[in-house]
C-alpha cells in the first residue's frame, strides 16, 4: 500500500494521548490503584515529552515494563486471561504504546486500542451515562484516526470532520442492532473474576439482616403485569415475592439447606379454584447469587433453572447479569402434600434448650388442641396479636435467646424477627415451619407502568406445613403492621425512623422527577441493554415477520443496502456544480461538435466563433453573437443582468 | 518456481491495469476520474480493524454486551461510511497536462499535472506516483486547481512519454484505498546530453561564411544603445549601468555580430565518433556557440538549419538533435 512513512507527528501525538486518556478515565476506578498510578505515570510522562520536547525511552526499558506490568497483572489476578486481567493488560499496552509513536502504524495500533478499552468499559457498566462517556470516546478516537491520516486541521475541524463521520455511521449501527441476528452469549466459559459484593439478600437470616436491606433504595427487579392484570397491578397484599426458603435453624440464624434443583418443572398441577393467574415479565438485577424471584405459585419456570424440593427457584448459573423471564403465577396452588417426610422433618428441628419460654407456650397449644394443626397455627396468631409486638426498624439487640426476648421482653422487631419467632413456636408446637425471605410489594411507576421493587422491600414470612393444605403462607408481620404488607413501609414504621429517601412518602415532586428517571432507565434495561434474541424475535414479530436469521438477515442487507444507496446518491449529487454559464458554454460546443467543429481548449470565444463562422456561413451571424454575449457574460466587469438567459436562448434558437 | 509465480503476478497485474484504465492509451485530456474507472480496496490498516472489530463482536457477544454490540456495528458503520468518503475523495477529479519543459539527458524530466477540483469541499491527501516510486501527495480545496508534478529520470535523448500514473487516496481514515490509472497524453522532450570532453567550435572551413575578419570580428566593441528586454543579459553593459545615476541599462553592440556564423557540421565531429556521440558533440557546440552569441547553423546528414540565434534557435537546435535518427514517436505506456 502507497503509505508516506513518515513519523508521527506532534499533533498526531497530542491526538493519541488525548484518545488514550478518555478511553481510560472511566476505567480508572476498577483498575487497581498501582496500575491506575502506572497508566496515570505514562500519560503524563508521555504529555511532558510532547510539551517540552525531549526523547522518548529507549525500546529496552519498554520492554522491561510491560514485563513488569503483566507481571503486576498476573499477580494481582492470578490469571492473564478473563475480563479485568485482560482489560489490565491492555491498559499497560496502550500507555506503553503512546511511548514508541514512531510510524503510522503505531498511531493505529494504539487507535484500536483505544477502541478495545471502550469496550472494557462496558464490562463494568453500560448505564445511559457510560454510553454517553464512551460518545465522546468514540468521537475523539476517531477524530485521532482522521489526525493520523492527516494533521493538518484544527482541533475545531477534526472534531466536526470525525462527528459528521460517526453521523452518517448512525443508521448502519441502528440497522445492524436491531436486525443483525442475535447470539446468547457465552461462546467460551467465562473465567470467575472476583466481585465486588453486590447487595441484596444473603443466604441466611440473622436478626438485622433484612432492616440492613430496608436503608437501600437499590433496585432489586422490575415487573411488567401482563395478561389479565396488564395496567391493573395486584393487590399490594399479595405480591409476595418468593425468594430463599430457609429451613435450618441454628438458634440465631437461619439458613437455605436446598441448593440442588430436584424439579425441572413444576410438581404441581397448573389448576386454579377461585384466583386469576398472574402474568408478568421480571427483570432481575444482578445480584451474583442463583436465586429467583417468582410470585407464588410459579407454574412454568424460566430457562435453565429448577425448583428444589423446598420449591425455590433456582438459576443453573449465579445471576451475574440482568436477567429477564417471564412466568404466570396461580396463587393458590396447593403444593407439598406430598413432600418427603425428610422435608417435614427438617422444618422440625430446633436447637436443644433455647427459648424455654417460647417452646413451654407452644407446648401448651399442643396440648390444648392435640393433631390440630389448624388450630395450633391459629392459636400462635392469637398469641403473636395478643403481644403486641411493635414493627420498628432499630429493634434492640438481643441474646442467645432472641426468640424469647422478642416475644415477651422487649417486644420489638423488624420483619426477620417475627418470621423467627413464628417458625421457631410453630416447629416447638410440632408443627412443620420454615421461614422464606423475598421481597413484597413493590411500586408502580406511574410513567411507564412497571413494578419496581427495591432492596427496602425485602421481607421475611413464614410458611407452615398443614396436612390437608401443605404449604400456607403465614406472615407474622402482618399481625403486628398491616400496614406494611398493605401499603409501604414508610406507613408502617414510626414516623422518626429514617428510610431512604425513595421509601418516603413526603417530597412529591422529587419523586415525580424521580420516576422519570427510573422510567427512562428502566427503557434502557430493557430495550437497549436487554435486547437479546428473545427482545428481537418479539420485535420482528411484532413488526409482522417471521424471525428467523434469514429473514434478518436479507431484511438486514436489504436496509443497510438502501443506506449506502441513499449516501452514494449523496455523493454524486454533489459530484459537479458547473456554473451555468459554463454549461450554456457546453451545450453550444456540443452542437458544434456534431458539425466538425471540435472547440480546442486553447481556443477563446472570438477564435472559435470566426473557426465556426467561416465553415458555416448561414449561421455566422448567430454564431458570433452567442460568442460575443458569452465572453460579455464571463469577462465583462459588470455582466448584463438578463445575459444568461438571452445566451440560453440564443443557444436554443441555433439550429446547425 | 518463485521466480516463475512473481512473473506470473506481474503479468496478471498487467492485465488487471490495462483491464482498469478501461480506455485505449494514451488517452484524451482533459480526464476526468469517472465512477467505473475509481477502484476501492482495504488498505492493510482497514484489514487490522475488520479483525480487531471482529475481536469486539466476539467479546460482546461472549458478556452480552449490549453496548459492545452497538460500538461494534457503529464502528462497522463508520468503515462502510468511510469507503464513500475516500471513494469521493477522488472520483470525478479532472486532471490535464500542464508544462512539461525539455531537459537533458541524465536530468530529471518533470511533469507538471494539473488537478481540478469542481467540487464544494476539499480534496485532501491525493498522491500520485508511477508504478513503484514514492508517491507525491496533493491536496486540492474546493474549487481549486492545484499542480502536481512528478519527475522521472532520463537516460536518453528523444521523447519521453509519460508513463501510466496511478492515483490514490487513503483519506480519511486510511481504512481503504482508492485509486485509479490514468495515462494522458503528455511527452516530455529531452535533449541529448552535451559531450564532456568535446573538440573545440569548429572554426575551419565553410564555417565562416561572409566574415570579413576572421579572429577579431566576434567581439569588436561598437557602442552603446538603449537597453531592450530582449537582448541578451550578457551584453548589458554593467560598468556602464554602475555608472549611470537613473539605472538605465544599456546595451553594448559588437560589430562583427551579424556577420559571424559558424557552422555546426556533422561532419566536422572526429570521425571516429559513434551517432551518439557525433550527437553529444553537436549538442555541447550548440551550448558553446549559443553561450557565445554566435549566429550559428546546424547541419546533419539528412536535414540543415539555417544560421540564426537566440533562445528559440537553440530550441530548435537541440530538438532537431534530440530526434535525428530516432523512429516516428511511440509511447511506451504498458511496457513501463
Amino acid at each position: 500500500m502507497a503509505r508516506l512513512d513518515r513519523p508521527v507527528s506532534r499533533r498526531q501525538s497530542q491526538w493519541l494521548l488525548l484518545a488514550a486518556v478518555t478511553a481510560f478515565a472511566p476505567l480508572a476506578t476498577h483498575m487497581p490503584v498501582w496500575l491506575a498510578v502506572f497508566a496515570g505515570a505514562a500519560f503524563v510522562w508521555r504529555g511532558w515529552i510532547i510539551q517540552r520536547g525531549g526523547r522518548l525511552p529507549p525500546r529496552w526499558l519498554l520492554v522491561l515494563l510491560v514485563i513488569a506490568g503483566s507481571l503486576g497483572v498476573f499477580f494481582e489476578y492470578r490469571s492473564l486471561f478473563g475480563r479485568t486481567p485482560g482489560i489490565a493488560l491492555l491498559l499497560i499496552f496502550l500507555s506503553l504504546k503512546l511511548m514508541e509513536l514512531r510510524a503510522p502504524r503505531d498511531a493505529v495500533v494504539t487507535v484500536l486500542l483505544c477502541y478495545f478499552l471502550i469496550l472494557g468499559q462496558f464490562l463494568f457498566t453500560q448505564t445511559i451515562l457510560t454510553a454517553c462517556v464512551t460518545c465522546l470516546a468514540v468521537v475523539i478516537t476517531t477524530a485521532a484516526l482522521l489526525a493520523a491520516n492527516n494533521d493538518r486541521p484544527t482541533i475545531k475541524q477534526q472534531f466536526e470532520h470525525a462527528g459528521r463521520l460517526l453521523l452518517q455511521a448512525l443508521p448502519f449501527m441502528l440497522l445492524l442492532f436491531v436486525l443483525f441476528p442475535r447470539v446468547n452469549g457465552p461462546l467460551w466459559g467465562l473465567p470467575e473474576d472476583r466481585r465486588t459484593a453486590l447487595s441484596g439478600l444473603t443466604d441466611a437470616m440473622a436478626p438485622g439482616t433484612i432492616a440492613q436491606l430496608s436503608q437501600s433504595d437499590a433496585i432489586a427487579f422490575r415487573v411488567a403485569f401482563t395478561g389479565a392484570f396488564k395496567g391493573i397491578a395486584p393487590a399490594q397484599s399479595s405480591l409476595y415475592w418468593r425468594g430463599l426458603v430457609m429451613p435450618d435453624f441454628d438458634g440465631r440464624t437461619w439458613r437455605v439447606s436446598q441448593t440442588r434443583e430436584a424439579y425441572t418443572t413444576p410438581p404441581y398441577a397448573e389448576e386454579s379454584r377461585h384466583s386469576k393467574p398472574i402474568d408478568y415479565e421480571l427483570t432481575l438485577e444482578p445480584h451474583g447469587k442463583r436465586w429467583l424471584f417468582a410470585l407464588e405459585s410459579p407454574t412454568t419456570l424460566p430457562a435453565e433453572s429448577g425448583l428444589t424440593r423446598d420449591y425455590q427457584l433456582l438459576s443453573r448459573q449465579p445471576v451475574r447479569s440482568r436477567m429477564r423471564y417471564t412466568q404466570r403465577a396461580v396463587p393458590d396452588i396447593q403444593k407439598g402434600l406430598t413432600d418427603p417426610p425428610e422435608v417435614l422433618q427438617e422444618s422440625l428441628a430446633l436447637p436443644k434448650n433455647s427459648n424455654p419460654r417460647t417452646r413451654a407456650i407452644a407446648i401448651s397449644w399442643r396440648q390444648r388442641h392435640g393433631d390440630n394443626d389448624a388450630a395450633i397455627l391459629q392459636a400462635a396468631e392469637d398469641f403473636f396479636s395478643r403481644q403486641l409486638l411493635r414493627y420498628t426498624l432499630n429493634p434492640p439487640l438481643t441474646g442467645s435467646d432472641s426468640v424469647d426476648e422478642f416475644l415477651f421482653d422487649n417486644k420489638r422487631g423488624f420483619c426477620e424477627h417475627f418470621a423467627s419467632a413464628f417458625a421457631f413456636a410453630l416447629r416447638a408446637a410440632g408443627v412443620p415451619a420454615r421461614v422464606v425471605a423475598g421481597y413484597q410489594g413493590g411500586e408502580i411507576n406511574p410513567v411507564d407502568g412497571f413494578l419496581v421493587v427495591r432492596q427496602y422491600d425485602a421481607h421475611a414470612w413464614t410458611e407452615v406445613w398443614l396436612s390437608k393444605q401443605g404449604w400456607v403462607r403465614v406472615d407474622p408481620t402482618a399481625i403486628a403492621a398491616p400496614r406494611r404488607i398493605d401499603s409501604s413501609l414508610a406507613t408502617a414504621i414510626p414516623a422518626n425512623e429514617t428510610l431512604p429517601f425513595l421509601a418516603r412518602n413526603d417530597m412529591a415532586w422529587l419523586k415525580a422527577i424521580r420516576y422519570q428517571i427510573d422510567a427512562v432507565t428502566n427503557g434502557w434495561n430493557q430495550w437497549v441493554l436487554g435486547y437479546d434474541p428473545q427482545r428481537q424475535r418479539d420485535l420482528l414479530t411484532r413488526l409482522g415477520l417471521d424471525a428467523d436469521w434469514r429473514n434478518m438477515t436479507a431484511l438486514l442487507t436489504i436496509l443497510c443496502g438502501a443506506s449506502l444507496l441513499l449516501l452514494t446518491g449523496w455523493v454524486l449529487r454533489q459530484r459537479e456544480r458547473i456554473d451555468p454559464v459554463r454549461r450554456a458554454w457546453q451545450r453550444f460546443t456540443a452542437k458544434l461538435a456534431k458539425r466538425g467543429i471540435v472547440w480546442q481548449p486553447w481556443e477563446g470565444p472570438d477564435t472559435l466563433a470566426a473557426r465556426a463562422a467561416s465553415q458555416l456561413p448561414a449561421h455566422a451571424t448567430k454564431i458570433h453573437a452567442i460568442a460575443r454575449s458569452y465572453a460579455r457574460l464571463r469577462y465583462a466587469a459588470h455582466p448584463p443582468s438578463k445575459g444568461l438567459v438571452e445566451l440560453n436562448q440564443s443557444i436554443r434558437d441555433l439550429s446547425l | 518456481m518463485w521466480h516463475w509465480l512473481h512473473r506470473l503476478q506481474r503479468l496478471l497485474h498487467e492485465h488487471f491495469v490495462r483491464w482498469a484504465l478501461r480506455v485505449p492509451t494514451p488517452e484524451p485530456t482533459p480526464i476526468t476520474l469517472v465512477q467505473r474507472r475509481v477502484y476501492v480496496l482495504p488498505t492493510r490498516v482497514g484489514l487490522a480493524f475488520a479483525v480487531a472489530l471482529i475481536t469486539i463482536f466476539l467479546g460482546a457477544v461472549n458478556y452480552n454486551l449490549s453496548l459492545g454490540h452497538a460500538l461494534v456495528f457503529w464502528l462497522a458503520g463508520l468503515g462502510i461510511v468511510t469507503i464513500l468518503h475516500t471513494f469521493r475523495n477522488l472520483v470525478q477529479l479532472t486532471l490535464r497536462p500542464g508544462r512539461c519543459p525539455p531537459v537533458f539527458a541524465g536530468d530529471l524530466a518533470s511533469f507538471d499535472l494539473l488537478l481540478e477540483n469542481t467540487r464544494r469541499d476539499a480534496r485532501i491527501n491525493l498522491q500520485l506516483s508511477f508504478a513503484g516510486e514514492a508517491p507525491v501527495e496533493i491536496d486540492l480545496p474546493a474549487h481549486t486547481t492545484n499542480t502536481a508534478t512528478l519527475t522521472l529520470p532520463t537516460t536518453q535523448r528523444g521523447w519521453l512519454a509519460l508513463p501510466r500514473v496511478t492515483i490514490a487516496t487513503t483519506w480519511p481514515l486510511g481504512l481503504v484505498r482508492a485509486w485509479s490509472y490514468i495515462a494522458p497524453d503528455m511527452r516530455c522532450l529531452v535533449y541529448p546530453a552535451p559531450a564532456r570532453n568535446a573538440p573545440p567550435l569548429p572554426w575551419s572551413g565553410e564555417a565562416f561564411q561572409g566574415a570579413s575578419n576572421v579572429g577579431q570580428g566576434a567581439d569588436d566593441f561598437a557602442g552603446l544603445r538603449h537597453h531592450q528586454l530582449t537582448d541578451p543579459p550578457r551584453h548589458v553593459a554593467w560598468k556602464a549601468a554602475a555608472r549611470q545615476d537613473d539605472g538605465k541599462l544599456q546595451t553594448k553592440l559588437f560589430s562583427g555580430q551579424s556577420a559571424q556564423e559558424l557552422w555546426l557540421d556533422w561532419e566536422a565531429a572526429p570521425s571516429t565518433l559513434t551517432t551518439e556521440q557525433r550527437i553529444a558533440c553537436l549538442t555541447r557546440w550548440l551550448l558553446d556557440a549559443d553561450t557565445a552569441g554566435l549566429h550559428w547553423g546546424l547541419r546533419l546528414p539528412t536535414l540543415r538549419l539555417a544560421p540564426a540565434q537566440g533562445a528559440a534557435h537553440r530550441a530548435a537546435g537541440l530538438q532537431t538533435l534530440a530526434l535525428y535518427a530516432l523512429p516516428p514517436v511511440t509511447t511506451n505506456h504498458g511496457t513501463s
